[in-house]
């Protein structure tokens, strides 16, 4: 992921989100609230607020940085991999079904591994894609892994060619480490 | 205007050069070897107005229309082709450039036709039209899987369409008249259509369309009417959906009229 892809990824993308928030919100009674609670409050169960996709992409793309980082990629170890390898019937299994998601998400959005706390059918692990702004925070679970699928993610470097850039994004850019880390703050507060 | 049967193409954005490009109305024949063929869009005639193809009040029969195009034998296999622009990739430089169509056009829109052709093979779907199979595949909002690919086929042949070398500038005679009573200017018009297309978030179109007042029973008067039938309107729509989902009654007379610009990002990059 190119310098040149992160400067405006971040840079432009990322900062108008924050910069068009703050002027949305300002004089109004989201202003003052945590990002989390404005993105639930704006999500509006699914009548979106202005607000919405503004504050949603901001704390989707915090997410997005911490899924990644330099020297990624490889494999999850304890607990993580223990769950996964129970929910999914092996690591391989979940990255596949992750790629999928990833690669079938139509238009812009999002492919996130998240953690159901009320899981019906045991499994607390899910892998699911998102459209735009939307995420696993609106929907009732707990984030644990995001990549970005909105064409300005990986289009200066691999243009039209994102099952290349999941495949990247998987095997050199993934923070297993950051995924194990929310992992258990989602087990701890679901206890 | 009550008695107008016809639809528009828009016009681009381009600058003007002070250049006159007759536009050829083109019927677009997007199936291989196809018994009949639906144009998305029935221009009668045009005016050589810069940009612009404007319809006539002649009234064209559905039957004329299937005739536009190229007289074909009974298909072999009924595969979409990629339609190529009405002008060499480079023509719409600088404003866009030859890479970007031939990213856009060359893998994008082909994605699309490849994609959809192994989609729709040994399937009922096979031997329809294209606008037949987006309208089916629409399913009244709950899309079946062919509907993005059939769809983003439509669009971006009507997008290529939607420009010309030397394009933009302002429209005339009957579209300029319909612009000015419906919007109250061209400007008005302009405005609403660059604020629309600015604002459509994530991917999607923006389209100039005429919004017809139909029912699905011939004969009907519709029961609710609205402000914005028979007028044109600015509308946007996100990833592939389209005006003729929205209005998917429409007969194979009317046409609904669009001009559209792309804001799926691979567009602009």
């Amino acid at each position: 992921m190119s310098a040149n892809t992160m400067s405006y990824h971040w840079g432009k993308h990322h900062r108008s989100y924050v910069d068009n928030l703050n002027k949305q919100i300002l004089g109004t009674e989201l202003q003052g609230k945590s990002l989390e609670d404005v993105i639930v409050q704006t999500y509006n169960n699914g009548d979106l607020h202005p607000a919405f996709n503004n504050a949603a992409q901001v704390w989707n793309h915090d997410f997005f940085w911490d899924s990644m980082k330099p020297g990624g990629g490889g494999k999850p170890s304890g607990e993580l991999l223990k769950l996964i390898e129970r929910d999914f019937g092996s690591f391989e299994k979940f990255a596949e079904e992750f790629r999928a998601a990833a690669a079938t998400q139509f238009g812009s959005g999002w492919a996130w591994l998240a953690f159901n706390p009320r899981p019906s059918d045991g499994k607390e692990l899910v892998v699911l894609k998102t459209p735009n702004a939307v995420n696993p925070l609106v929907l009732g679970y707990t984030a644990l892994l995001t990549i970005d699928v909105w064409e300005h993610a990986y289009y200066l470097d691999y243009q039209n060619r994102r099952p290349d850039y999941i495949s990247i994004f998987m095997e050199k850019l993934v923070s297993w480490d950051a995924v194990s880390a929310k992992l258990e703050v989602a087990k701890a507060q679901a206890a | 205007m009550e008695n107008y049967r016809g639809c528009f193409v828009g016009y681009a954005q381009a600058s003007n050069l002070g250049r006159h490009y007759p536009c050829l109305l083109r019927c677009p024949s997007t199936m291989a070897a196809a018994a009949t063929i639906s144009p998305p869009c029935a221009l009668l005639s045009y005016q050589g107005l810069r940009g612009a193809l404007v319809s006539t009040r002649t009234f064209q029969s559905a039957k004329n229309q299937r005739q536009c195009g190229r007289a074909v034998a009974a298909p072999i296999s009924a595969k979409f082709d990629l339609k190529p622009p009405p002008y060499p990739l480079d023509a719409l430089e600088p404003h866009m450039s030859r890479d970007t169509i031939s990213y856009h056009w060359g893998k994008h829109h082909r994605g699309y036709v490849e994609n959809l052709n192994m989609q729709i093979v040994g399937t009922d779907l096979d031997g329809m039209s294209l606008e037949d199979i987006i309208i089916l595949s629409y399913n009244k909002g709950d899309i079946l899987p062919s509907f993005n690919n059939a769809a983003q086929i439509w669009n971006h042949d009507f997008f290529w369409e939607s420009m010309v070398p030397n394009g933009g500038g302002k429209p005339s005679g009957d579209l300029l008249e319909l612009i000015e009573r419906d919007f109250g200017s061209f400007e008005k018009f302009s405005a609403k259509f660059r604020s629309a297309a600015s604002t459509q978030f994530g991917s999607g179109w923006v389209w100039l369309a005429y919004k017809a007042n139909r029912l699905n029973v011939g004969n009907a008067i519709n029961p609710r009417p609205s402000d914005e039938d028979k007028k044109l309107v600015v509308v946007k729509s996100p990833n592939a959906v389209n005006p003729l989902v929205w209005d998917y009654l429409v007969s194979t007379i009317h046409r609904i009229a669009v001009c559209h610009c792309s804001l799926h990002i691979h567009r602009f990059i």
